[in-house]
C-alpha cells in the first residue's frame, strides 16, 4: 500500500489557483494518486482493445498508432448517441457554482477536481474538433489539441471521479460530471486506458456471476460459514435456499458483503430477516453480485452484467426481485435496467407477502429495494423488535451518492434505523440526503493504492462524522451500500477514530427477536450486547 | 489575458460602428442589412442547434434526484426535487427556469484548520445578481417591443410604467437598466477576483459580458445623454419589422449605430456560444425526466439486442461438476 500522510498534514490543503493556465499544466502522477492499469489478460479475456503492461508512470504508454483517429471517431459517435453529452458540451457556462462541491476538489485543492475543469478537459477537445469557434480560433476559444498529454490528463482525472453527481445538483443546468466522466472512460478504453479495479470484477462478475469471482460452491460455503455464526449468536440454525426454482422472490445483493467485514454482518442480518419472516425467496450462484462495475466501464458492459438479474429470475421462475443494500448496484436497477434488459413481463409488480402491500413505484422493474421492503413491515407491525440490544451504537447515517441521488431514497433507510436503534442523529444538513458526500471510493475506485486521494475526497465525509461523533458522541455510521462498508472502514479510522461502520441489515437483526432463540447475549459481531460486557470478561 | 482580449474586441466592435455610421457614412450597412442578417444568422443558428439535440436521443432516464422518491404512501415524497410524473417534472422545470433553483442551493466552502473543520456557507450572491441580471435584461428586451410594435400594446405601457416608477431624471430612468448594470458587472468582477472562477474562465466568458455591458452602455447614452431622436428611430425599427427598411430623414445620432450594431453582433455570437444555454436548459436530461424508470420503461433507441448475459447455460457447463458435489441444483445432469 502506498504511504499517505497524517491527517494534520493532509489537511493542508490550498484552494489557490496556479499562475500558469491549467492547459499548461502537465498531469502529474504519482503513487496514491492513480489506480493501476488493467492486466492484459483481462483486456483480453474481455475483448478489449489494446491490451499491453504499463504503467501511468511511463513515458510512453504505448497507446495504438492510430489513437487520435480513434478516440475523435469515439467521441463524434457518442456526441450522437447522448444528448446529455452534447448538451452538456455546449452549455456550461463555467459560473463556477460546481467548483467547491467536488469532495476531491475540497480534500485535495486541484484545480482539475473542479466539475467544471474536469468537464472542460474534454470540452476543450470538443470544441477544437467539432465547432467552429474552437477550429478558427484555437486557444483563444477556448479549445485545444489533442496530445498524449490529454490522454494522461483524462485518465488522471476521470479516474479521480467517483460519479457521485454532487455537483450535478447545484448545475443550474444540471450538468452531470458522471455523464461526462462515463463518456470519457469510454473513450480511454477505445486506446486501453483503464484500471484493473474495475475490469477485473466485470470480467470476473461475467464468468461467475460477482465481482470476488467466487465460484458456486464456494458461495455455498461462505452462506454456510455465515449461517454457523449466526447460530452461535442466536441459537437458531438458518438453511438458507440456494438456485431453488420456483420460490417467489429472487434475492440479489453484493458480493462484497460474503466475505468481508463489516459486510458480513449486513449479509446475516438478511439470512436472519428472511428466516424470520419464513420468506419464500432463494438466493442465485450465478446471479450472486449485485453491484455492476460496468456501469464504471460501459453501456454495453453495464447491459451485460445486468442482464443476469432477469435472466436469473426467469430460469428460476419467480415472481419479483428483491434488491439488498448496494449504492451503484440501485442507480443501475432504478434508471438503466428497464431500458436495457426489459420489458420483464414474466415477473409481476412486487408484493410483500407479509403485508399485502403493492410496490407500484417498482411496477416496472419489479425489483423492490429491501429497505423499502423492510420499512414496510416495521410500519405494519411484523417485526418483533429490541432496540435496547443495539443500545451500544449511536447511530448516524451515510446516504450512498446513488440512491441519494440518482433514485432518492432517503426516508426509508432512517425510517429503518429510528425503529431499530435507541439513539439516532443526522449529520450536518449539507451533507447528508442529497447533499450527501461521497466515500471517496465510488466508480470503482476503492483500491488500496488509491488510498491516498480516497482519504482527501473523504475529507467532508470523514468530518461531518467527526462532528456527530464529538457532539452527540456517535461510534457508529450506518450505511446502504457495500462499497462504502469497504471505503468508510479506513475513511473513518483516518478522520474520526473510533467510528466503526454497519449496515442496516445487521441494527435490524441485532434488534429482531428470532421464535426459538437462545437469550441473546451478544450481537452479530459477538461483541457483547448492553449489559453482558461483564460476563465477556469471566 | 482572456478579459483583455475580450475587452479590446468590444472595444473595436465600437469604434467599427462609430466610423462605419459616422465617417464612413454606411449608415443602410448598419441599420439595416446587418441587423437583418444578424436576425437571420440568430434564428438559423439557434433553431438548427436546438433540432441538433432535440434529435440526440435520450438513451436513458437520468435525472438528478434531489429529495425522497415517491414510494411507500406514507413516506412524504418530494415532488419538486424528484418528481415521478409530467406535471412535477414541469413544476421542477418552471423553477429552475424561473427561479435558478439549483443555483439558489449554493454553498460554499470553509476550511479550518484547527478541528479540522470544514463548514459549508450559504452562497447566494450568485443567484441574486444572475437573477437580476437575466430578469432586468428580459425586462429590457420586452420594453424595447414599443420599437417594434404600432400602436404599442398596453402591457408593454404598462412594463415601461412601472419601470420608470422612481421617475429620476429626464427622461426617466429605468430601474431595470440600472440594475441591468450592477448585476453584469458583479458578474465581471467575480470572474476576475473569485480565483476559482477566473481560473476557469475564457474568452467566450468575458466576451460576452462586455458586449452585453457595452449594449447596455450605449443604449443608456443614446437615451439618457445623447437623447437620440426616438420618432426616426421608430421609423426605421418599424421599416425593419415591416421589410420596408428605410433609414429616416432625420438624423439619429450614431450612438443608436453603435447601439444596434453590438445588439447584432450579439444575435450573431449567441447560437454558437454558451449564450445557448438558454435553450438547453430546458433539454437537459438530469432536469427535464421525472424519476419514473423504475415503474415504467424507458426505451432506448439504440439499444442493442444482441447484448446478452453470459447464460446461465454457460455458467453451469464451466461448473456443473463443482455444483453436484456441492450440492446445488443443477439444470442439465452432467
Amino acid at each position: 500500500m502506498a504511504k499517505y500522510p497524517p491527517p494534520e498534514e493532509l489537511i493542508k490543503i490550498n484552494y489557490s489557483t496556479p499562475p500558469t493556465s491549467w492547459m499548461d499544466v502537465p498531469p502529474e502522477f504519482k503513487p496514491g494518486n492513480f489506480s493501476y492499469p488493467a492486466k492484459p489478460d483481462i483486456l483480453k479475456y474481455l475483448n478489449f482493445p489494446n491490451p499491453r503492461v504499463w504503467s501511468p508512470m511511463d513515458d510512453d504508454w504505448k497507446l495504438p498508432e492510430n489513437w487520435k483517429e480513434i478516440i475523435t471517431e469515439g467521441f463524434r459517435e457518442r456526441l450522437d448517441k447522448y444528448r446529455s453529452f452534447k448538451i452538456f458540451m455546449d452549455v456550461c457556462v463555467r459560473c463556477g457554482a460546481c467548483a467547491d462541491k467536488c469532495h476531491f476538489f475540497i480534500g485535495g485543492g486541484d484545480p482539475k477536481n473542479m466539475p467544471v475543469l474536469r468537464a472542460e478537459l474534454l470540452r476543450s477537445i470538443y470544441r477544437g474538433d467539432f465547432t467552429m469557434a474552437g477550429k478558427i480560433l484555437g486557444r483563444l476559444a477556448g479549445a485545444r489539441k489533442l496530445e498524449t498529454d490529454v490522454v494522461k490528463e483524462w485518465f488522471l482525472y476521470f479516474y479521480q471521479c467517483t460519479e457521485c453527481r454532487r455537483c450535478s445538483l447545484f448545475c443550474p443546468y444540471g450538468i452531470d460530471t458522471a455523464e461526462i466522466t462515463m463518456m470519457a472512460r469510454e473513450l480511454l478504453h477505445l486506446v486501453g486506458c483503464n484500471i484493473n479495479w474495475i475490469l477485473e470484477p466485470v470480467a470476473n462478475c461475467n464468468r461467475t456471476g460477482n465481482h470476488l469471482g467466487i465460484q458456486p460452491h464456494a458461495f455455498k460455503d461462505m452462506v454456510e460459514f455465515l449461517c454457523e455464526d449466526i447460530e452461535t449468536v442466536t441459537g437458531v440454525r438458518i438453511d438458507p435456499p440456494l438456485n431453488r426454482k420456483g420460490a417467489e422472490i429472487l434475492f440479489i445483493t453484493p458480493s462484497g458483503d460474503i466475505f468481508a467485514d463489516p459486510g458480513i454482518y449486513t449479509f446475516m442480518g438478511y439470512l436472519i430477516l428472511f428466516h424470520y419472516l419464513d420468506l419464500d425467496y432463494t438466493w442465485s450462484t450465478y446471479a450472486s453480485e449485485g453491484g455492476n462495475f460496468g456501469l464504471f466501464t460501459s453501456d454495453k458492459m453495464m447491459k451485460k452484467l445486468n442482464g443476469k438479474m432477469y435472466h436469473e429470475a426467469e430460469r428460476l421462475g419467480v415472481k419479483w426481485i428483491l434488491g439488498g443494500e448496494c449504492g451503484h448496484m440501485w442507480r443501475v436497477i432504478n434508471q438503466y435496467m428497464l431500458t436495457m434488459n426489459g420489458p420483464a413481463n414474466f415477473l409481476q409488480t412486487p408484493v410483500s407477502p407479509i403485508t399485502g402491500t403493492r410496490f407500484d413505484a417498482a411496477a416496472g422493474t419489479k425489483m423492490l429495494h429491501i429497505t423499502e421492503f423492510t420499512a414496510d413491515l416495521i410500519k405494519n407491525n411484523k417485526l418483533k423488535l429490541d432496540p435496547s440490544r443495539n443500545a451500544n451504537f449511536k447511530v448516524t447515517f451515510h446516504d450512498s451518492c446513488n440512491t441519494a441521488r440518482g433514485m432518492g431514497i432517503l426516508e426509508e433507510p432512517r425510517y429503518i434505523l429510528k425503529n431499530v436503534v435507541p439513539e439516532f442523529y443526522e449529520m450536518p444538513d449539507n451533507t447528508i440526503r442529497e447533499q450527501t458526500f461521497c466515500c471517496g471510493g465510488g466508480a470503482g475506485l476503492n483500491n488500496e493504492e488509491f488510498m491516498e486521494t480516497r482519504l482527501r475526497g473523504g475529507l467532508p465525509r470523514g468530518n461531518a462524522v467527526k462532528y456527530v461523533r464529538d457532539t452527540h458522541g456517535v461510534n457508529t455510521l450506518a450505511c446502504m451500500c457495500a462499497i462504502d462498508r469497504a471505503t468508510l472502514p479506513p475513511l473513518c479510522d483516518y478522520w474520526a477514530p473510533g467510528v466503526g461502520v454497519s449496515g442496516i441489515h445487521e441494527l435490524v437483526s441485532n434488534a429482531l427477536v428470532l421464535d426459538g432463540e437462545k437469550k441473546r447475549t451478544m450481537d452479530l459481531r459477538q461483541n457483547p450486547l448492553p449489559g453482558f460486557e461483564d460476563e465477556e470478561e469471566e | 489575458m482572456a478579459a483583455f482580449y475580450s475587452f479590446f474586441v468590444v472595444l473595436a466592435l465600437v469604434v467599427l460602428a462609430w466610423a462605419g455610421a459616422g465617417e464612413a457614412g454606411w449608415k443602410g450597412l448598419f441599420g439595416i442589412y446587418i441587423p437583418y442578417l444578424a436576425l437571420l444568422v440568430f434564428l438559423f443558428g439557434f433553431l438548427s442547434k436546438i433540432l441538433s439535440w432535440a434529435k440526440t436521443p435520450v438513451p436513458f432516464c437520468i435525472p438528478t434526484t434531489g429529495g425522497q422518491q415517491k414510494s411507500l404512501p406514507w413516506i412524504k415524497n418530494n415532488p419538486w426535487d424528484n418528481p415521478y410524473n409530467a406535471s412535477g417534472t414541469v413544476i421542477r422545470m418552471a423553477l429552475e427556469v424561473l427561479t435558478f433553483r439549483s443555483l439558489f442551493r449554493n454553498t460554499s466552502v470553509q476550511l479550518q484548520q484547527d478541528g479540522p473543520k470544514v463548514g459549508y456557507n450559504s452562497a447566494k450572491w450568485l443567484w441574486l445578481f444572475a437573477l437580476m441580471f437575466h430578469y432586468s435584461f428580459l425586462l429590457i428586451v420586452l420594453r424595447h417591443l414599443r420599437l417594434f410594435t404600432n400602436p404599442v400594446p398596453m402591457p408593454i405601457l404598462k412594463l415601461e410604467f412601472f419601470d420608470s416608477i422612481l421617475q429620476i431624471g429626464v427622461p426617466v430612468l429605468y430601474q431595470s437598466d440600472m440594475i441591468f448594470v450592477v448585476a453584469i458587472l458583479f458578474l465581471f468582477l467575480r470572474r476576475v477576483f473569485d480565483c476559482k472562477v477566473n481560473y476557469i474562465s475564457i474568452m467566450s466568458d468575458y466576451f460576452p459580458l462586455f458586449l452585453i455591458l457595452a449594449i447596455a452602455l450605449s443604449g443608456m447614452w443614446m437615451r439618457y445623454i445623447a437623447k437620440v431622436d426616438v420618432i426616426a428611430v421608430k421609423e426605421l425599427t418599424m421599416g425593419l419589422v415591416t421589410f420596408h427598411p428605410v433609414i429616416p430623414k432625420d438624423p439619429i445620432d450614431i450612438s443608436f449605430f453603435v447601439h444596434i450594431f453590438l445588439v447584432s453582433v450579439l444575435f450573431m455570437y449567441f447560437p454558437f456560444s454558451k449564450l445557448m444555454h438558454m435553450g438547453g436548459v430546458f433539454l437537459s436530461p438530469t432536469r427535464n425526466m421525472p424519476n419514473f424508470s423504475r415503474r415504467q420503461m424507458w426505451v432506448n433507441p439504440w439499444n442493442d439486442p444482441a447484448i446478452k448475459a453470459h447464460s446461465y447455460a454457460a455458467y453451469e457447463d464451466d461448473f456443473r461438476e463443482k455444483m453436484i458435489e456441492a450440492g446445488l441444483p443443477v439444470d442439465k445432469k452432467a
